[in-house]
């Protein structure tokens, strides 16, 4: 049922994108009734900005100095992020799909047709034949509530969220290492280091105010190692880069431990006193000399030993990480073999010292603690552990046999609709059909929903599926609170009301519980009031927000987690005196073979290919391609090749080639560059359609994080005799 | 208004974001034109961009060819854009700037650049692209940070081929460097007051041979079988 209705041009005629540029009064008369103290809505730094806001429309911004972590400083999504409101494309009714397309509803229609779908899917199929999938662009507030509507009004077990996309390796490593899933130091420490290894992490790009801090550190006379495929913006001036080959990151890692171990750069009294299994991990790492190192990850041995001298002889010294190394197959394993090199040397929980992953999404961080996820409860609680469901089902007031168990993760979600086993859908700011790999599947498995309730404020090109488009908010139009990649829980604050008739998100998913028939479960008349449930829900629990409250967190500008009473200061370090949150209080080491990746090059597809991001885009685009000067920067798609590769190839710079793998094929403008190894090309994945990157991607999982592995699969590239980007020459 | 804040630009710390030019693009008389310009120096061999804001010059040349009077400095040294009113889009000083920096708005006929976000500045704000530069590429505050954060040294004197320039703008450079010359002509010890690239040749060379070749009747008469002094 849920095939599309109008074609591509139609969608983009009546809903964008459209670039927007200019401010909604124009260029004059910005002057504003008031300034906003609030946050960038993208990526995890969540940068301090100041709206402008004028007859409650935001007209501009302004840096916000005073915000202690970006002291005013914006990259060019924060800077131009305004522009999102009062926009073109601003989805403002309720929109119901009807065979001439889609019409504008009320909202009583389209509340009580989504609940019909709802009951009526449910009672044919049972109730986890109806899914729901979250985000982590939206606040904590949103999080704890989508989990609790989905356990509660929908019961069923299957929601997850687009983090499942994101940070999931990192989130189960640093569980099984720490006992516990939080960046270990705030970013306030990065300066103090004296090495930096920064690994699969496009730094400057992807995170630029953390740029700074990276400088800072090498301003206090630190080393700065670089380890990527490409060398991005924040590589350039790297003391050391290292090169790895696409899918072997764990071999590195081990490979750095071997020089570590023989050379005696670990730190033996620590490793005694406050971890486990290192025995294994060095019996393990004994075999991964530089010579093997560098046959499998074509980084050169002396490279490798250069920087684990770096690293070994260091007083100080942070490891970051981001979705290079998570997002593989072996995500996880790849994280935990960097995070042996932080326990092996024992530096963590000391200022100066300690290791982060550095999340993507905007509340990347809190998105993924409040139970939006398939295996979770409030408060980092786990779904499988009895006494934690006891404590969550008596708090909901549930019998304890009504709370759903573990449900299925965002992929196997899209799976298992493309196989007929779920049949209805209710997601809220995802767009799987971009951001997903393998997207021609993604595709077939929306158009076999019975039903499908998309709730948005743009028509994303996932929500173009929908019977039933639920017209949300922007971020601006709510209060509330997100966590950031450091664990910093601030404050947002609510700019302008909704646009047009448009809702609240948590108000809308309150009133579908109310229409479930567990309005009592949900009667909340602010987002506050949501936070404060969210608060004591977690208590006790291993992600601690019992002391925090709004008022707590605007005195402090943020409050660090864990902070379980409201005499708590909150804890920006973990880890300190080396107690970690395994019960017997130890860290452990783990020992994980390297592997390859799901999909290796071979005689047919002989070229690596990987993804990711660049610096004017942010994840799918829903919000970024519809803005005017972001668009500018980086219009569309183009595909990093090394001179070599393009010389061996015959392709020259601007030449439109077609790249293929085992999913499918795109076409798209070479870009001949220097900067990426002379086996791998790079496509960045912010664009739907023919232009979408998830098109080539692999879907294969990590099997403990279910992440797909987006950073590396097998493709060849094919000319396109006489086809040339007039743009390029 | 702090008045002992100065702008300092470091290249090699630029990400090629861009948050610059959307920033600038934003400053209140901007209208969403960036006066800022960032470029990749060559995408196929570097990620490499460098940020070019108006260097604001002691004695400002674009304002010296003017041939309208167009371009005027504040009391603190601050060059303007071109006033409207005067401006006659000649490009004299799109061709004349040391620095490449003002552009020709063909659409405006007029001559635009970077003020230094004379509307920030002078109530006391930073410049719109140096407070958010998230890398420190752009810099505005006091020269003391500076000095004692950065291992890089601030200069603010240049040399174009004899002219010499300084400027409010510091631009960061190895530590040691005091100028920095653009032309390799003004690396040598010129001797003659006119540039005479004869003359470098001439003056001291030791031996008779380079004398004979050098000598000026030879130079002047080269028929004549002119003989070593």
């Amino acid at each position: 049922m849920a095939s599309l209705i109008y074609s591509e041009e139609e969608y983009i005629a009546q809903y964008g994108p459209t670039p927007n540029d200019t401010p909604v009064n124009g260029w004059d008369s910005r002057e504003p009734d008031k300034l906003v103290k609030t946050h960038c809505c993208f990526c995890g730094v969540q940068c301090g900005i100041q709206l402008k806001v004028k007859d409650d429309k935001v007209i501009g911004f302004e840096p916000w100095e005073e915000f202690p972590v970006n002291q005013g400083k914006l990259c060019p999504k924060g800077v131009k992020r305004y522009l999102q409101n009062e926009h073109p494309d601003r989805l403002v009714d309720p929109l119901i799909r009807t065979e001439n397309g889609y019409r504008e509803a009320n909202w009583d229609e389209a509340l009580n047709q989504t609940a019909d779908a709802v009951r009526r899917i449910q009672s044919k199929y049972g109730k986890d034949a109806f899914a729901f999938l979250g985000g982590a662009s939206m606040t904590n507030e949103k999080a704890y509530l989508n989990g609790k509507f989905a356990r509660v009004a929908l019961g069923t077990a299957n929601i997850d969220y687009n983090g499942r996309l994101c940070m999931v390796s990192a989130g189960a490593a640093n569980k099984m290492a720490f006992g516990v899933d939080r960046a270990a130091n705030p970013w306030s420490d990065i300066p103090n280091a004296k090495v930096i290894i920064l690994t699969g992490t496009n730094l400057a790009e992807c995170f630029p105010i953390l740029t700074d801090y990276v400088w800072r550190a090498r301003d206090n006379g630190a080393k700065i190692i670089v380890i990527d495929p490409r060398i991005t913006p924040i590589a350039r001036t790297a003391d050391l880069f290292l090169p790895v080959r696409p899918g072997r990151d764990s071999a590195l890692a081990h490979g750095l431990l071997h020089q570590l171990i023989k050379n005696d750069w670990i730190d033996e009294r620590f490793i005694e006193d406050h971890t486990n299994g290192f025995e294994a991990t060095r019996e393990l790492v004994e075999k991964y000399t530089p010579s093997l190192t560098e046959k499998i990850t074509g980084v050169p041995a002396a490279t490798i030993a250069k920087a684990a001298e770096f690293w070994g002889l260091a007083e100080t010294s942070m490891l970051l990480h981001a979705r290079g190394i998570e997002h593989h197959t072996k995500g996880v394993e790849n994280v935990l073999s960097y995070i042996n090199l932080v326990l092996a040397t024992g530096r963590i929980g000391k200022p100066g010292s300690g290791y982060g992953t550095i999340t993507g999404q905007g509340n990347g961080q809190g998105g993924r603690e409040h139970g939006q996820r398939c295996n979770q409860l409030p408060g980092g609680r786990d779904i499988n552990d009895q006494g934690h469901r006891n404590e969550i089902a008596e708090f909901w007031g549930l019998p304890e046999s009504e709370l759903p168990g573990e449900g299925l993760t965002a992929c196997e979600i899209i799976n298992d609709i493309e196989d007929g086993k779920i049949k209805g859908l209710i997601s809220i700011s995802f767009n799987p059909l971009v951001s997903i790999p393998d997207s021609k599947r993604t595709r077939k498995a929306l158009e076999k929903l019975e039903f499908f309730a998309a709730i948005d404020f743009f028509m994303s090109e996932t929500a173009r599926y929908a019977d039933i488009v639920l017209a949300g908010s922007l971020q601006e139009e709510d209060e509330g609170t997100v966590t950031t990649g450091e664990g910093r829980c601030v404050r947002l604050r609510n700019s302008v009301p909704p646009a047009g008739n448009a809702r609240r998100d948590w108000e809308i998913i309150c009133d579908l519980a109310d229409r479930l028939g567990k309005g009592d479960h949900f009667d909340f008349s602010n987002s506050e009031q949501i936070f404060d449930e969210l608060t004591k829900a977690s208590q006790g629990g291993p992600i601690d927000y019992g002391g925090m409250s709004y008022g707590k967190i605007e005195a402090n500008m943020g409050v660090f987690w864990p902070c379980p009473t409201t005499d708590h200061p909150g804890t920006p370090r973990l880890f300190e005196g080396g107690k970690f949150f395994h019960s017997d209080g130890r860290a452990r080491f783990h020992a994980f073979d390297y592997r390859p990746p799901a999909e290796d090059v071979d005689h047919d597809y002989p070229i690596f290919f990987t993804s990711g991001r660049v610096v004017s885009q942010y994840l799918s685009g829903t919000q970024t391609r519809r803005i005017g000067g972001l668009v500018d920067q980086y219009p569309e798609p183009l595909c990093e090749i090394h001179p070599l590769l393009a010389a061996r190839l015959g392709v020259f710079d601007g030449e439109v080639i077609r790249v293929v793998t085992r999913r499918g094929s795109m076409s798209l403008p070479a870009q001949i560059v220097k900067s990426i190894r002379p086996d791998t090309i790079f496509i960045p994945y912010h664009w739907p359609g023919k232009k979408a990157a998830n098109q080539l991607t692999n879907r294969a999982l990590d099997p403990i994080s279910k992440i797909p592995e987006f950073k590396v699969c097998a493709c060849r590239i094919e000319k396109l005799e006489g086809k040339t980007n007039p743009k390029m020459n | 208004m702090e008045t002992n804040y100065e702008f300092f630009v470091d290249q090699s710390r630029c990400i090629g974001c861009q948050a610059c030019v959307q920033a600038c693009g934003e400053c209140g008389t901007h209208r969403g034109t960036p006066m800022i310009h960032l470029e990749f120096v060559d995408r196929s061999a570097s990620v490499q961009t460098a940020p070019v804001v108006c260097m604001h010059c002691e004695d400002p040349t674009c304002a010296k060819v003017c041939p309208a009077d167009a371009i005027k400095q504040d009391d603190n040294g601050v060059v303007m854009s071109a006033a409207k009113p005067r401006c006659v889009a000649c490009s004299n000083c799109v061709m004349a700037c040391p620095f490449g920096v003002p552009k020709m708005k063909v659409e405006f006929e007029l001559m635009m650049k970077c003020d230094m976000c004379y509307d920030r500045t002078s109530v006391g704000k930073k410049p719109m692209c140096a407070t958010v530069c998230p890398s420190g590429a752009l810099y505005y505050g006091p020269r003391e940070y500076i000095e004692k954060h950065r291992t890089e040294q601030p200069i603010n004197e240049f040399d174009f081929g004899g002219q010499k320039v300084k400027t409010k703008v510091n631009l960061m450079t190895a530590p040691e460097v005091k100028s920095f010359p653009f032309d390799v002509a003004d690396f040598l010890p010129w001797e003659a007051q006119e540039r005479d690239p004869l003359s470098l040749a001439r003056a001291g060379v030791p031996d008779a041979a380079d004398n004979a070749i050098w000598n000026e009747d030879v130079i002047a008469h080269p028929e004549s079988e002119g003989t070593p002094v």
